[in-house]
């Protein structure tokens, strides 16, 4: 009986044995089933997916960034260039504590405070796990220190780079501009313009002057090396590639010779100096004073010298002959003398006699010649010649301020040149109009005759004062003024000239044009403001000078320079074209707080024209010419 | 004797059919170490020598009657609850973790030896109250499955302690622990998840997260997880062929010839060489169950099923870990992973199966 039981407590026990087996079967089936399912779901449906990772994962595309195009003045002398040199480079993705990798390299390298500076602003400022430069310029035995120690330091290497750099420095700072590191504006100006794919593996781009404006000439195109990596990151083989095509290379019509000459010409002045073709607006020199040194800047100046820079009096990072905006002074007498004759206000010969002081018709407010006592009788000729301010007053009463502003706009004054580079401004031609907007007020007859001898709101560039002067030159024709001559490809087939391109012929009439020329000659000849810059001359000069007022002069009140802080002293302007009867070179000089254009503007002029039209260099200055005594406007 | 009797007595305690599975695995590893290795011998050949020790030692195990096996039960349990305990006071710390213990001579890892002594001695101790089994029995069995499973997490090895649990908990299941008590069990294990989450280690935490979302630390801990999944969900159908995956050969996958190595074999060979890979598996766990079936006693009743149903549990973790499903654990691919000591555990198992099919007999009478 109980053998019995035992025995079908025996096959009961089995029988819950087996069951408990088919139910571990059962869940042994399940786990695989659940695999399979995944093995599909990942090898069948998502393949593609994961093909496409995976591919992603071996193919790296490497950018091969462009050499950047040249920059060469007419000549062929090389304004920016590129070399090759040595980085030490940090992938900040590999190295786990920079501070104590920068901390370890300065062990073999010279790595400064300064150096150390500019890697933890470009660390900030980086976008996605590219390798930053720590250390640029390496000398050949930091090379070969480093290189005997690499393997300590798996995410530092040496990279060969080509460097920007421009020779001539601070003299063709403003005209050239710089190249920089591309900032987060930047990326997503070019983002949206669709050019982000050409910059991929770009650092640099222009940030100011022809660097600027000329980006997408210089910059070249991005070529393409599809490499198989392994998960470190190296490449293994290289599966295709497309060359990059180095950027074009810039030929300007800049004489790099001319600009040296007009920049070392300003001496300690400040000041700027444009001079142009007028047969076909060429600028032939572009000069801003001061410069700066732009080679720093590519890398990212540090704080304090920027700092320096930016908080300068002379402000060298302003580009005075592109954006400085100065009251032209007497130097738009000749052209107020085009307006007269164009509205027949005045004759040629018609003349008045000048006591010194002008009066408005029915008012008592004085206008003050700047020659005590007045030039006595004056017509046309003469007044452009020795600068007769009371002849302008009347002039420009007579025309109406409508009549001026019409005249003067032909010669684009108040509108921008459209010269090839960035950032002009239009300085202005005032107008009732304008003043209404401007000041909600009426315009009023006094502010006519400011308007007259070029003060009161009237302001100008340097680069229009200069348009305006080779148009005049070439006798109301005018060219569009322009730096770049010719952009060259490195396909010589894809070479483009910038076309000399004649922008309108005001088609003044001849005998006007024949007074205004020989009085402009008569400037720099005896009797005229300029008579002393340009004794000598073996060819005619057209000039005429011009002060601009830093400080207004009260009523009654006298101007003496010698009273007067150096920095509120008069601008000095001199526009100038020459030989007078078939120009070759016009050209607008200011000097800031140079008192008299005759003293200090006429003479940078001509010997920016003496070696233009002769070859003749001149001798370096005495420090007596570097703050010359001066004569009178 | 002569020579074809000698050969019939050397294979007389060797399954066959087992063989033949665990045999084609074994080939596998070799296949895909070579591969892993970047087709350097170097891999495959220590793999041979860790697999003709495994064999030696399966072969012994097969030849060992099971009165033998029962009674090393009470020896082997009580040596690694002494080893592990040695590890805890002594133990050597490398990568965080206390987990090896220094014997002069050699260093071993005592957990591994619990992955067959808690199962034996579980079934060794079911048998033992086979006639009289109450609530009791399987309260004691499973204080016998904890203490060293509390010893083990706390190294930390949480992957290893929770396959030898599931290794015990199969004793558990088929000696009959009651339903209502498994799904109380399940239950409580519900319910100490919060208390077990804060009692883990951050990188156990995060390895569970990882696997929740590994993009958000694809450079992390996720790298492993990401890497792997794309290796093999771009072996696609056919695979990218032997030799040619991109993920195992330019070093994107991690302890490939280890760990990860199911990721190279996905890689290369596809849905079609996980298929035929299932099947071996499926094979050799089917066999397992056959020899469970036909098992004669309770002891080797319990003992096979164990042995077989954690062999599956192995294979399952590891595939699954691998094209993520489950946490980044260290579970090595069973009979593929490079490694000696996981080798000679699992043919030491395999041994077992083959002694108590072969063995089955001679109780019987």
């Amino acid at each position: 009986m109980k053998k019995r039981v035992e025995f079908k407590n025996h096959q009961r026990e089995i029988f819950h044995f087996q069951l408990r087996l088919v139910v571990g079967i059962g869940f042994v089936s399940v786990l695989m089933a659940i695999l399979l399912v995944r093995f599909v779901y990942l090898q069948a449906v998502r393949h593609s997916y994961y093909q496409t990772l995976s591919e992603s994962n071996r193919i790296a595309i490497v950018p091969i960034v462009p050499n950047r195009g040249l920059i060469l003045d007419r000549n062929g002398v090389v304004l920016a260039r590129n070399y090759s040199g040595y980085t030490l480079e940090i992938n900040q993705n590999k190295t786990a504590d920079t501070e104590a990798t920068i901390n370890e390299l300065s062990t073999l390298v010279t790595i400064t405070n300064k150096d150390r500076k500019r890697f933890s602003k470009l660390l900030a400022e980086s976008h996605n796990f590219e390798t930053l430069v720590i250390r640029n310029r390496l000398s050949d035995e930091e090379v070969a220190r480093f290189a005997a120690q690499q393997y300590r330091f798996p995410g530092v290497e040496i990279k060969a780079r080509l460097f920007r750099d421009y020779p001539f420095v601070e003299k063709t700072s403003h005209l050239i501009g710089y190249i920089g590191r591309i900032n987060d504006t930047e990326v997503s100006q070019l983002e949206e313009s669709d050019l982000a794919a050409n910059y991929r593996g770009s650092d640099y781009i222009g940030k100011t002057g022809l660097e600027q404006s000329y980006e997408s000439d210089l910059h070249g195109t991005t070529g393409i090396e599809q490499v198989e990596v392994d998960a470190g990151g190296r490449a293994v083989r290289m599966i295709s590639s497309t060359a990059p095509v180095s950027g074009n290379t810039l030929v300007l019509s800049i004489d790099a010779k001319l600009q040296e000459i007009a920049e070392q010409s300003f001496g300690s002045f400040r000041g700027a100096l444009v001079a142009i073709d007028p047969s076909n607006g060429e600028v032939l020199a572009f000069v801003s004073k001061p410069g700066y040194d732009p080679n720093p800047f590519i890398d990212g100046i540090d704080t304090q010298s920027w700092d320096e820079l930016n908080n300068s009096p002379d402000v060298p990072l302003n580009n005075r002959a592109l954006r400085g905006q100065y009251p032209p002074g007497s130097t738009i007498k000749p052209f107020m003398a085009l307006a007269g004759l164009y509205f027949h206000t005045r004759k040629p010969e018609q003349t008045i006699s000048d006591s010194g002081v002008y009066y408005l018709p029915g008012s008592s407010r004085q206008y003050r010649d700047w020659k005590a006592g007045g030039h006595g009788s004056v017509n046309m000729f003469k007044a452009i010649q020795m600068s007769c301010d009371t002849y302008f007053y009347g002039l420009a009463t007579e025309l109406g301020i409508d009549n001026i502003f019409n005249y003067l706009s032909r010669f684009d004054f108040g509108k921008k040149t459209g010269i090839d580079m960035e950032g002009e401004t239009s300085g202005l031609l005032p107008s009732q109009e304008w003043k209404a907007k401007r000041y909600q007020q009426i315009w009023y007859p006094g502010d006519t005759v400011s308007v007259g001898i070029g003060q009161g709101y009237t302001l100008v560039t340097p680069l229009q004062l200069a348009f305006a002067t080779a148009t005049l030159a070439n006798n109301g024709v005018a060219y569009q003024p322009h730096l770049v001559k010719e952009v060259q490809s490195t396909r010589s087939s894809e070479n483009r000239l910038i076309a000399n391109q004649p922008l309108y012929d005001l088609k003044i009439d001849p005998k006007s044009l024949d007074l205004v020329r020989r009085a402009m000659v008569a400037v720099t000849q005896t009797g005229g403001t300029a008579v002393y810059a340009s004794l000598g001359a073996p060819y005619q000069i057209a000039g005429k000078t011009g002060t601009a007022q830093v400080i207004a002069m009260k009523q009654g009140e006298k101007y003496d320079a010698e009273k007067v802080d150096e920095r509120l002293r008069d601008h000095a302007w001199y526009i100038a074209y020459a030989p007078a009867d078939k120009p070759r070179i016009a050209m607008a000089v200011l000097v800031e707080n140079g008192g008299h254009g005759g003293g200090t503007a006429a003479p940078i002029a001509r010997k920016v024209m003496d070696y233009y039209l002769l070859g003749k260099v001149p001798k370096p200055l005495t420090d007596a010419e570097v703050k010359g005594a001066g004569e009178h406007d | 004797m002569t020579r074809r009797q000698f050969w019939l007595r050397f294979i007389a305690h060797i399954d066959r059919q087992l063989l033949l599975g665990v045999g084609l695995l074994l080939l596998t590893s070799l296949l895909v170490l070579y591969s892993a290795d970047n087709a350097s011998w170097g891999g495959p050949l220590n793999q041979m020598r860790n697999i003709v020790v495994a064999l030696a030692v399966m072969w012994i195990v097969a030849n060992l009657p099971l009165h033998y096996l029962m009674r090393t039960a009470v020896p082997i349990y009580v040596l690694g609850m002494v080893l592990l305990v040695g590890v805890a006071l002594f133990g050597e710390i490398s990568h965080g973790a206390r987990r090896w213990l220094n014997l002069g001579i050699m260093t071993i890892q005592p957990s591994e030896l619990m992955k067959i002594g808690v199962p034996l001695m579980m079934a060794w101790y079911f048998e033992k109250h086979e006639a009289t089994l109450t609530l009791k029995n399987y309260f004691v069995a499973t204080l016998l499955l904890l203490m060293p499973i509390m010893l083990i997490a706390r190294q930390p090895d949480l992957g290893t302690s929770l396959l030898i649990f599931a290794s015990g908990f199969y004793v558990l299941f088929l000696a009959g622990l009651s339903w209502r008590v498994i799904g109380g069990l399940f239950v409580a294990a519900l319910a100490s998840a919060p208390v077990l989450w804060s009692m883990m280690h951050e990188y156990q935490r995060h390895r569970i997260m990882m696997l929740l979302d590994p993009s958000q630390d694809a450079l992390g801990n996720g790298y492993h997880t990401i890497q792997a999944t794309i290796a093999v969900g771009s072996g696609g159908i056919l695979g990218k062929g032997y030799l040619n995956g991109t993920q195992t050969h330019l070093d994107f996958l991690p302890e490939r010839t280890t760990d990860f190595i199911f990721a190279v074999y996905s890689e290369e060979f596809g849905l079609i060489g996980n298929m035929i890979l299932l099947s071996l598996y499926s094979y050799v766990i089917w066999r397992g169950f056959v020899i469970t079936s036909h098992a004669s006693t309770y002891f080797t009743r319990l003992m096979a099923g164990s042995i077989t149903l954690t062999f599956a549990t192995y294979a399952f973790v590891n595939m699954g870990m691998v094209s993520g499903i489950l946490p980044v654990v260290g579970v090595p691919l069973p009979l593929i992973s490079y490694g000696g000591t996981s080798m000679l555990t699992l043919m030491l198992g395999f041994g077992m199966l083959m002694s108590i099919e072969t063995h089955k007999k001679l109780v019987k009478t």
